[in-house]
């Protein structure tokens, strides 16, 4: 188990001061001129060799994606976009960050911008978290005022403006480019890659999009040393990462812990375990809403890392992991899961607007099995059709799930559309 | 320039190119909705998904620039399987309404769903039914067809520079929608309907009328302003039921004017279908063409020549201005003009009239000056040219005249002519441009407008080796055809003003008004007006004697642009009851006093006027006008322009005469509220 | 997502109060010349903040301040979903129902609010005082289920607590927000699992040397580079 002393976000419960008083207490803005004099290189290489992957869901690696900004500035500006609009279900870790340790994301988002040249940096949070915007906007004011950041950031000479941009409901606006749409005062509808953001992005800008978690863990990967953070977890998955863990556990929490921790370890040490113990498992849906649901037998073994996770046809994603119990209905489950991306659908493009309609439309009627043995392979054929087939991940995303369900539950949908059926012929006959 | 491999075939194409157009290179077509080629890349129909190898997934080819070695398939199994998907996608909220549907027999979405879609739906919920929309006069919604292809939003917002449309909501249920369903304040409106693939926006005036292939469809050019764009009319029997644009990248690209494309149901009113005579009661009376003849025979037999004139309206074919000046020279009249506003143009010099860069040429052009000119009342396609280019960045435009919207920014200079001797180009700028439009010219200072127009041209390098960006916007389709033919004054001979002044005077007799109907009518005096044209319009009813001729439509005659460009517009129907087409009729009236013209049929007349002037055989060239002196020194007032055009949807007799058009005049020009779906 | 449509009753007009336009310019100024575009999400939440909802006279007043064509506003304020684009009641209760809420009970909550309100989802109490609807994810998971209420987040509710809550807000109470089963924000319930140890600043590396290996590999990476192959 992780010790606390190799814990980033030691305020991530709130138990301590916030401020930037407190955030100085427990190590933050603590040397970091010196780490700005190591130059930008210097720090996209300790980033790389710290193996950080991107803490949003996707899991590219921060350092290399850092290392596509233009190395020299240009007339059009770098800018730094941070991704706190958290949206996907079973998601919750951003909100610790920016309502009990804004110091870490703010030291976070000075370093990354100076090491990819942008003065100034943007971030995006979800409306709905309107306290934690208001402490995150206090304690920028606070770095202000301190020089932290500014005109001249912790005297480093490098100029550098932090603003935050508060959302309005919108799932599909976590999705990089559809963030930097938002940004720009449009609809959150995503943009066609390439050109990527790093060449083409705010106001047609170089940029790059963060997730809160990659940015806040940064001055503490560089303080302590990449090789610090890459102690931790398996190569390829290392760091220390929060994962947060809903659902039907006895105690539901946000923590921290080594990457690559077993499943099973993680829900027992820190979530008081499954609610009547493991053996009352049915499955978990491992990374948020987007991953494919795993059945027990799976969980029973299975690491949280992005590698073991994707070997089991699921992913880590913002390692949120959900929980149900046996008494779960699992269908009506996904069947909720279908009806939000249908509803947070943009719209855009085809496969999805169309698509998680009808998904959704399915998936409800499959709930009281409602449907014909047929329909399963045909709702099946349907999600592979929206997979890969959309401008954004959203529609991959809306198909996962039921990939899942069906991967591992199709008896179950089976059963309820014979006991329907069967139903129906009795009440005819009666 | 990449090198790449489509379904086996090597192309090579410039860099930036997108796989969909590499494809048309390679001749392979690829299918698609969302994408068009004038408009930006939106990637969302997904119809045009093909497989790139080494890419994981199916890769939309609108929006994917090629690269060197790529190898694409557009027919492969996951191509074909990505295609299906979209196709079954696209008709699951699709109506099956085909059968009543005005979109049937050219619906993309047909035509496609025949190539790609499966033969059966699997989709078992309720389809999506979405509310219409009012988009006004010319636009018809059923928007529960809509594919959210987005076309007419870009459209909107790039091309027509009216950002009114757009989509609200989001997921299933996005819908398109002008803002608070206003109609779209664009003479470029009903363009949206061409560019919708499937039948969500239809024409309003066409709507239910025909099927596609009950048309006859013929080629021609348009006559309701001055651009000569390339349109194709389709008819039924006689009659004309709609206008569509055709490709002509020189002139309107593929769009065209609502007023050219809608304007054509004035055809079926206020027609002159027979011959007229003032009877003594001052009745106009039905005559017989013999009696028509007559009662113009006995006028004008005998009548000094100096006392007849002849004034050209602005729809007329060069064939029948070419016949009735030779009519008016064996007559012996001198007074004869095509300029009906009495616009200073002068015939001498054809730089001096002509739109010398070309349409085309606005896209090279770095700075443009425009002078008492609305290019967006006057020539919507055109100054849907000069927005492209504005797009691009890098124009810097002025404008002298009244400050209208033009759809893009310009630095507006002032109301005022004497403002254009200080115009000068931005520094540094390589072609500049100036309009010049025909609220400066027809003026009494016009000739003194047009001669600082010159020298501001001369001294702002607009003139030099290569480039010419003296520009003259007419608004008359017959106007530079009628000077290049020299339908204007015979040495001392009266021009318009000199008419109006001699008719009211009573030393001008007899005027033959050839569709003229665009001067003061009043001020004809008591002289003996013959009227020859196609409409029951101003000029018809200060008639003695109406000669009933054809319209655009219904007859192959010659035209020249505002560029000097000469094309023939063709016949694509009769024209009604007793009317003639209108050489035709000059040459039976040459005969009834005596003069018959040298000439049996069109081919003659037309082989005649073009040895007397060989531009007008020059069929769509651009012949570069030498640049000569002209215009006339002299005091320019301190009056602001006013323009020519205060009513786009009204400026001629078939736009008066159209129901479609006398309801966007309510709509737009009058500023009325728009009327909800209910109002009937 | 049901369409998203302006209500039918309109007021005829609409501006900032001087407060609230004096934090829309602040916004403004937050975003590059030319830009001002971006700050369509902001200016739309303060209007809703001051009036209750969005108006389209609100709208047309954002359009003109930002230099933006109407309609792009309207597309923003359909789009997202925090914005009520009718009046909604004093006390705009949302609950999330997603499937984090869900398993934890949110069916219950819902049940209870719609009892003790007497109206359904997507209604108004008739007294005006309270709207009840239904929201996504509202990203508090581990603290499920969640409802929010304006601005604050109500955590760990049950049907109980839900009712005690309303009826607060009915004597025109305010109870605390955040988890109302009495545990400390995200942290287990009980005894916590970590963050137990008193915070110390973390051990710092040698920079100096760290920079000192770093020159050294990159160098010997160049000298390599530039050598000559044999």
């Amino acid at each position: 188990m992780l010790a606390d002393k190799d814990r980033i976000f030691t305020n991530l419960y709130g138990h301590h001061d916030w401020r930037l008083a407190g955030a100085r207490a427990r190590g933050d803005w603590d040397g970091t001129k010196e780490i700005l004099a190591m130059g930008p290189d210097w720090i996209i290489d300790e980033m790389k060799k710290s193996g950080l992957r991107g803490r949003g869901g996707a899991g590219f690696p921060t350092g290399l994606k850092w290392s596509f900004m233009p190395k020299t500035e240009s007339e059009r500006p770098h800018y730094l976009v941070v991704n706190a609009d958290e949206g996907e279900p079973g998601t919750c870790k951003d909100r610790d960050m920016l309502r009990f340790d804004p110091h870490k994301l703010i030291e976070g988002c000075l370093i990354a911008s100076f090491a990819m040249r942008a003065h100034a940096c943007y971030i995006y949070v979800r409306g709905e978290y309107y306290n934690e915007a208001s402490n995150l906007q206090a304690a920028i004011d606070e770095a202000y005022a301190a020089g932290l950041i500014g005109d001249n950031a912790c005297g480093s000479g490098w100029k550098f403006d932090l603003y935050l941009h508060r959302g309005a409901g919108s799932y599909i606006c976590g999705e990089e480019t559809a963030l930097i749409e938002s940004l720009e005062g449009r609809k959150g509808q995503p943009r066609l890659k390439p050109p990527f953001p790093a060449g083409v992005g705010l106001y047609g800008c170089p940029t790059t999009v963060n997730n809160v978690e990659s940015i806040a863990v940064a001055p503490t990967i560089l303080r302590r040393g990449a090789s610090w953070f890459s102690s931790f977890g398996r190569p390829n998955n290392t760091g220390t990462k929060v994962f947060c863990i809903s659902g039907h556990v006895n105690n539901p929490c946000n923590v921290e812990e080594s990457m690559s921790i077993p499943l099973k370890e993680l829900i027992e040490k820190h979530a008081g375990g499954v609610r009547g113990g493991w053996d009352n498992l049915l499955a978990i849906i491992p990374g948020g809403a987007s991953v494919p649901v795993l059945p027990k037998s799976i969980c029973d073994t299975v690491l949280m890392d992005f590698d073991a996770l994707r070997d089991v046809k699921s992913g880590l994603g913002t390692a949120a992991v959900m929980v149900m119990d046996k008494s779960t209905d699992i269908v009506a489950s996904i069947a909720r899961l279908s009806a939000f991306y249908k509803h947070e659908s943009c719209g855009q493009c085809t496969p999805c607007r169309e698509g998680t309609g009808w998904m959704a439309r399915v998936m409800k009627r499959m709930v009281k099995g409602e449907a014909t043995l047929d329909e399963i392979n045909q709702l099946e054929a349907v999600t592979y059709q929206v997979e890969g087939h959309t401008i954004c991940a959203l529609g991959d995303a809306a198909a996962w799930p039921i990939q899942g369900l069906i991967r591992h539950f199709r008896p179950e949908l089976e059963r309820r559309i014979n006991a329907y059926r069967d139903a129906k012929t009795r009440a005819k006959a009666a | 320039m990449p090198k790449l491999t489509i379904d086996g075939r090597q192309v090579e194409v410039p860099a930036n190119t997108t796989i969909i157009q590499a494809a048309e290179v390679a001749g392979v077509e690829i299918p698609r909705f969302c994408y068009h080629e004038r408009l930006s890349i939106a990637g969302n129909c997904r119809m045009c998904l093909v497989e790139v190898e080494k890419s994981p997934k199916p890769v939309a080819s609108c929006a994917m620039p090629v690269g060197e070695g790529m190898v694409v398939h557009t027919r492969s199994a996951k191509a074909n399987k990505a295609r299906e998907g979209v196709m079954e996608f696209l008709l699951i909220n699709h109506p099956l309404d085909c059968p009543i549907c005005d979109q049937g027999g050219e619906c993309d979405l047909q035509d496609q769903a025949m190539a790609y879609g499966g033969d059966r739906s699997r989709y078992q919920e309720n389809k999506r039914a979405v509310k219409d929309k009012n988009m006004g006069p010319l636009v018809s919604t059923i928007m529960t067809r809509c594919i959210h292809c987005t076309r007419c939003v870009r459209f909107a917002t790039e091309v027509a520079g009216v950002p009114e449309l757009g989509a609200t909501g989001r997921g299933e249920d996005m819908e398109i929608t002008s803002y608070l369903e206003k109609s779209l304040s664009s003479e470029l409106s009903a363009n949206v309907v061409d560019l919708c693939p499937v039948g969500a926006l239809t024409s309003k005036p066409y709507a239910f009328n025909a099927r596609p292939w009950e048309l006859r469809k013929t080629e021609s050019i348009d006559v309701l302003d001055a651009l000569g764009s390339s349109i194709r009319i389709d008819t039924r029997g006689r009659d004309v039921l709609r206008v569509m644009p055709r490709l002509n990248e020189s002139i309107n690209e593929e769009w065209l004017g609502d007023k050219s494309r809608h304007a054509i149901d004035g055809l079926r009113y206020q027609r002159l279908d027979r011959p007229y005579i003032r009877g003594a009661n001052g009745k106009l009376q039905e005559a017989s063409w013999a009696d028509a003849f007559n009662a113009i025979a006995r006028r004008v037999v005998g009548l000094n020549g100096s006392r007849i004139a002849a004034i050209a309206g602005d729809l007329v074919d060069c064939e029948s201005m070419f016949a009735l000046k030779q009519l008016m020279i064996s007559l012996g009249s001198p007074n004869l003009d095509c300029r009906q506003d009495g616009a200073a143009l002068d015939p001498s010099v054809r730089a001096s009239y002509l739109f010398n860069s070309t349409i085309a040429g606005i896209e090279e052009a770095d700075a443009i000056l425009i002078v008492g000119c609305n290019p967006r009342k006057e020539a919507p396609v055109l100054n849907a040219r000069i927005r492209k280019r504005y797009l691009k960045g890098g124009l810097s435009i002025s404008v002298i005249g009244e400050n209208v919207d033009l759809t893009y920014p310009y630095h507006y200079v002032g109301a005022t002519p004497d403002l254009i001797a200080n115009c000068k180009p931005p520094e540094g700028s390589k072609k500049p441009m100036l309009i010049l439009g025909q609220a400066a010219l027809a003026r009494p200072d016009g000739a003194a407008i047009l001669e600082a127009a010159r020298r501001v041209a001369e001294q702002t390098g607009t003139i030099k080796d290569g480039w010419n960006g003296f520009n003259v916007l007419h608004t008359a389709a017959a106007r530079v055809g009628g000077l290049d033919l020299g339908f204007v004054p015979v040495a001392d001979g009266k021009d318009t003003l000199g008419i109006l002044n001699g008719a009211t005077k009573g030393e001008v007799e007899v005027v033959y008004l050839l569709g003229a109907d665009e001067i003061d009518t009043s001020r004809l005096g008591k002289a003996f007006v013959i009227y020859q044209g196609h409409h029951g319009d101003r000029g018809a009813h200060r008639a003695d004697v109406i000669l009933p001729g054809a319209a655009y439509t219904e007859k192959s005659g010659t035209y020249v642009n505002t560029e000097g460009r000469a094309q023939v517009a063709a016949r694509a129907s009769f024209p009604p009851g007793e009317a003639k087409e209108d050489w035709a009729i000059i040459r039976a009236l040459s005969e009834a006093l005596s003069k018959t013209l040298p000439f049996d049929s069109l081919d003659q007349v037309r082989a005649a006027m073009r040895k007397a002037t060989p531009s007008l055989g020059a069929l769509d060239t651009i012949t570069k006008a030498e640049w000569k002196p002209f215009g006339t020194a002299g005091t320019i007032s301190a009056t602001p322009f006013k323009f020519s055009i205060s009513n786009y949807y009204m400026t001629d007799p078939i736009s008066r005469a159209s129901p479609t058009m006398a309801k966007c005049t309510e709509q737009f020009a009058m500023g009325a509220t728009p009327r909800t779906g209910t109002d009937g | 997502m049901s369409v998203r449509t302006l209500a039918q009753k309109q007021p005829a007009s609409f501006a900032f109060k001087a407060e609230y336009m004096e934090r829309a310019n602040r916004v403004i100024a937050k975003y590059p010349k030319g830009r001002q575009a971006s700050a369509v999400i902001p200016l739309l939440d303060l209007a809703q903040r001051q009036e209750g909802w969005v108006s389209r006279p609100a709208i047309e007043e954002i359009a003109k301040i930002l230099g933006m064509a109407p309609i792009r506003v309207l597309e923003v304020a359909t789009f997202y979903t925090m914005f009520s684009l009718h009046p909604v009641g004093r006390h705009h209760v949302q609950v999330c129902t997603n499937l984090p809420c869900q398993l934890r009970g949110s069916d219950a909550v819902v049940k209870a609010c719609r009892e003790k309100l007497g109206c359904e989802l997507g209604e108004t109490t008739a007294d005006g005082q309270f709207t009840l609807a239904e929201v996504e994810c509202s990203g508090a998971c581990v603290n499920a289920p969640v409802v929010q209420i304006g601005d604050e987040y109500f955590e760990d509710v049950d049907a109980a607590s839900m009712g005690k809550i309303i009826d607060a807000l009915k004597r025109g109470e305010k109870l605390a927000h955040g988890p109302q089963n009495g545990r400390l924000h995200s942290a287990p319930a009980g005894q916590r699992t970590s963050l137990n140890d008193a915070p110390t600043p973390p051990p710092k590396q040698d920079l100096a040397a760290a920079k000192a290996a770093y020159d050294k590999a990159k160098a010997e990476a160049a000298a390599k580079a530039a050598a000559p192959k044999t």
